[in-house]
């Protein structure tokens, strides 16, 4: 029973897939007029590449087979080539999936252990001032565009006290000592981006945990749990808060689609070198292929990430267990 | 008989306003807006300077003075007039993606929960795709390649914000349609489109109208984003465009505060103000949230 | 004495004033006796037994009387030295049907928990403890590592007992144990509760507003309207002896199955409201006997027998 409901979440997900697949391909080929003729008025294009273009996109075969060719690329990896690094489009963005990775797995850690914290304090003391204050925090937090956040960020670190960096990865000309030291100033550089990014997304975790564990508290368990003779803090621990994590679970994994929104501008304002940064960068240059390319991997796994969360809840809720 | 519901509705429309008026947040909202709404309609009025009044080499990125209330921008021009005028288009694009976003919405949420079977089957699973589809790099893509007008922006950030109005307006449909009045009036031979006009929406109307507001605030927070990406139409002047440039300017490493942070502050207050709004709009409609 | 309650008065802020749920409220209760408290939902039978262990609501306070557990005043006690009471003394047994298990924890470290906190026995000997507390209720002991949501009504509610008597409590308090249990567990769960309280020598205190259930199981009664008690005594002198008008018409309520055909009538009126209770008798309004005394004072209990008390101005005359 719970083989065929997870077989069927699967399922699912590549059905989506191929959805996606499919409106990726459509989309480039929509262009108002013909695509070459669009992709000549790129400066950037040489005659020649629009010949190899045409013939790589066999744009003068019939639809059917055009679309098998795009599917045959797809499963060899080939995803064009990329106008502006005149590399394939797949070692470009190969190159920058570390950067982005690390950077949305530090903020993601922040985001939850904030959120999560603000949550339930907010909940334990509902009504009083600190709720108040936490609650109206998170809002403004939630509020904010995240790309504004990041700049003001910098204004106040970077170009007001001069205390970190005010973008890239690494202080461009350095020469470091030992792998150690050039993580310490990865590590600077992060610093603003990471934070920026997590506290961005503190404010939904807080708001949702907020109220789940509102609910939570009302439940009868826990007057149970008061009754045997526990404290507060051992009540929220050990009976409220595992019972507020599963909804949590649901909320980190609906977030994923948002968070690569946030990954793109916070790359952008920080010129953090990552996929965001990549997908701005093909955007202003009017970069196709990499578009294209970046569009897909992006979606594919975040489609990807909504399953496995789905999966892990499976694993975790008892309920769901049996 | 049309004159008792009519009186009825009214007496309904009159307790709600009511229950707006006294609920702090809904009021706070409402004043916000109101403030905004006024700036955006009488700003570009009484500012004494105009959006396209570049001024001299001298004047660019000027700190705030008697002279210009907000400083300058980079081209020398006077940033509360930007600001103001700026209002005009943030808010126009914004409730304009709204309506489209919540027309979409409610109509495939209204058939797809009348309907039943196959349609309903068909129109969930494309729903599900726009949800499932991070929203940043799809209207990024949708606006790279349809181009940047702003009836294009519109146009984008109305086709992929309705999956979320659709699905709640659904889920409703599907309540009001077990209700007896509608089996009945099936019965007595109506069609569907007479049933779906004027049985299902008015019901599932004060839904819409809270969820409206909550699409309003993603609306704008979607313009204001793409346009500092260098999505937006570069013939207009709004919030979004304004951060564009004085990100390109480098107004942040600079210290140019005046530039970047009213424009940004307004997008913030307008978003609040949507969400008091909204949050309110759910209180009062769904009374099971009412604080004891 | 195991348990004396003494003119408890429970209240709770509101809104709309104080709403006196438990107002002068006295019983007691010895080793090994079973005490049934019965009334309208409402009445403030529940609030009086959570008073007990001080199981209140934020709005709720104690505002006097003692709570005398072999002598020592619970009620006195700050949040945090009763913790120390709540179950090794006085342990609640709630309603299965509710949610009053925590669906995400297994029912042997629910019901061991307890024992480690107050026995200060490790997690391996709780648990060998909580298994034995299983088999007392009849529940096989590999069930240890359920969840609740894998029990029946009325497995569950076993569970919620053998939780109860983990810390081996002086005083145990079934909040109705029965209700929204069909009547054949209803039946099991009963006399399980009996079989107990005579093995542990507890004892217990049974809120229903069920009278039928406490014939069988109670040694004394006491029945509760609107925040006070208007009748103590044991059963038969409940049953049979009914002397306040309200224990009359909550016993004419249920049917005998010997006697002859009488259609049970409810009792008109509504209970009333506890921020401003009426004057007099609380009662008055809805009885049937009332006099003008009745609407002025307030009446005190009156004793009729050995165990058998009312608090109505016409048990002092004569019986009509």
């Amino acid at each position: 029973m719970r083989k065929r409901r997870l077989l069927k979440k699967i399922v699912y997900a590549l059905i989506t897939v191929f959805f996606v697949l499919v409106f990726n391909y459509f989309l480039f080929r929509i262009l108002p007029g013909d695509v070459v003729s669009m992709l000549s008025r790129n400066a950037k294009i040489s005659p020649e590449m629009i010949e190899n273009i045409r013939a790589a996109y066999g744009l003068d075969l019939p639809w059917y087979e055009q679309f098998a060719l795009y599917l045959r690329d797809l499963f060899t990896g080939n995803l064009g080539t990329s106008f502006t690094y005149k590399k394939p489009v797949i070692e470009v963005i190969g190159g920058k999936i570390l950067p982005t990775v690390v950077l949305l797995g530090v903020a993601e850690i922040i985001a939850i252990l904030i959120g999560i914290f603000f949550g339930v304090v907010s909940a334990w003391k509902r009504g009083k001032a600190l709720d108040t204050g936490l609650l109206t925090t998170s809002l403004l937090l939630y509020s904010m565009p995240v790309f504004w956040f990041g700049m003001i960020l910098v204004l106040i670190f970077s170009a007001t006290l001069q205390l970190l960096p005010t973008g890239g990865m690494v202080t461009p000309g350095r020469l470091y000592a030992d792998s150690w030291a050039r993580m310490a100033d990865i590590g600077r550089h992060m610093v603003m981006p990471a934070i920026c990014m997590g506290l961005a997304m503190v404010g939904e975790y807080a708001i949702t945990m907020r109220s789940t564990m509102i609910d939570v508290l009302q439940e009868d368990y826990i007057t149970t749990a008061r009754a045997k003779g526990f404290g507060e803090s051992y009540v929220l621990r050990k009976h409220a808060l595992p019972n507020a994590m599963l909804p949590m679970i649901t909320i980190i994994a609906i977030n994923l689609g948002l968070i690569v929104g946030g990954a793109i501008q916070i790359e952008t304002v920080f010129s953090w070198p990552g996929l965001g940064n990549l997908m701005y960068t093909a955007l202003n240059n009017r970069d196709y292929p990499l578009l294209q390319g970046l569009f897909l991997i992006v979606t594919v796994s975040v489609i990807l990430a909504n399953v496995l969360a789905d999966l892990l809840y499976e694993l975790v809720d008892p309920r769901v267990k049996s | 008989m049309n004159n008792i519901r009519a009186s009825l509705r009214k007496r309904e429309f009159i307790e709600f306003c009511s229950q707006v008026y006294h609920n702090k947040m809904a009021f706070a909202g409402t004043i916000i807006l109101f403030f905004f709404i006024l700036m955006a309609v009488l700003g570009p009025l009484i500012v004494p300077f105009d959006v396209l009044d570049f001024g001299a080499a001298g004047d660019v990125l000027q700190p705030p003075s008697q002279g210009h209330l907000l400083g300058t921008d980079d081209m020398g021009r006077d940033v509360l007039a930007y600001l103001v005028s700026g209002s005009r288009v943030s808010l126009l694009v914004g409730s304009l993606a709204t309506a489209l976003s919540m027309v979409v919405g409610t109509v495939i949420g209204i058939v797809a929960g009348y309907s039943g079977k196959a349609i309903d089957n068909i129109l969930m699973r494309l729903t599900d795709f726009f949800l499932v589809i991070p929203w940043l790099p799809l209207m990024m893509v949708l606006a790279a390649v349809l181009g940047t007008s702003i009836w294009n922006i519109i146009i984008v950030i109305g086709m992929t914000s309705w999956a979320g109005t659709a699905r709640v307006v659904r889920a409703q449909t599907l309540s009001v349609r077990e209700q007896q009045f509608v089996e009945r009036t099936i019965s007595i031979g109506a069609d569907s489109r007479h049933i779906m006009l004027r049985h299902i929406l008015p019901n599932v109307f004060p839904l819409i109208f809270a969820n409206t507001i909550l699409v309003a605030a993603i609306a704008i927070t979607s313009e204001t984003t793409l346009s500092f990406l260098g999505l937006g139409d570069p013939t207009t002047a709004s919030w979004g465009m304004m951060l564009h440039y004085a990100f390109e300017a480098g107004a942040t490493s600079q210290g140019a505060y005046w530039f970047f942070l009213p424009p940004g502050m307004c997008v913030v207050a307008v978003v609040l103000a949507f969400t008091f709004i909204g949050y309110a709009f759910d209180e009062i409609l769904n009374p099971k949230l009412r604080q004891r | 004495m195991l348990l004396e309650v003494k003119n408890l008065r429970t209240y709770f802020r509101t809104t709309k004033g104080i709403l006196k749920a438990v107002d002068d409220v006295s019983f007691s209760l010895d080793r090994g006796e079973a005490l049934g408290i019965v009334g309208e939902s409402g009445c403030g039978k529940t609030t009086c037994a959570l008073s007990i262990a001080k199981m209140l609501p934020k709005e709720g306070y104690i505002e006097g009387g003692e709570v005398l557990l072999n002598g020592k005043d619970l009620a006195r006690l700050s949040e945090k030295e009763i913790r120390s009471h709540r179950w090794k003394d006085v342990s609640i047994v709630f309603q299965g049907a509710m949610n009053a298990l925590n669906p995400v924890m297994t029912v042997g470290k629910q019901i061991a928990e307890a024992i480690e906190l107050h026995d200060k026995l490790d997690r391996a000997a709780a648990m060998q403890k909580a298994a034995d507390m299983l088999e007392l209720v009849d529940i096989p002991k590999d069930r240890i590592d359920r969840y609740p949501h894998e029990f029946s009504g009325g497995m569950k509610q076993r569970v919620m007992i053998a939780m109860a008597l983990a810390c081996n409590s002086k005083v145990v308090i079934g909040d109705e144990p029965t209700t929204a249990l069909d009547v054949m567990i209803q039946a099991q769960i009963l006399e399980l509760l009996e079989k107990l309280r005579q093995q542990m020598d507890m004892g217990l205190i049974l809120i229903t507003h069920d009278l039928s259930i406490l014939s069988e199981t109670c040694d004394r009664i006491a029945v509760m309207y609107a925040g006070k008690i208007v009748e103590t005594g044991t059963a038969e002198d409940i049953f049979e002896h009914a002397r306040h008008p309200y224990t009359q018409r909550l016993t004419a309520c249920f049917p005998d199955i010997s006697a002859k055909k009488i259609i049970p009538e409810g009792i008109e009126g509504f209970p009333p409201n506890l921020i401003q209770p009426p004057k007099g008798c609380r009662f008055h309004p809805r009885c049937q006997h009332a006099i003008e005394r009745c609407r002025q004072d307030d009446p005190a209990m009156v004793w009729l027998a050995k165990e058998h008390q009312a608090a109505c101005h016409l048990v002092e005359m004569p019986h009509e």
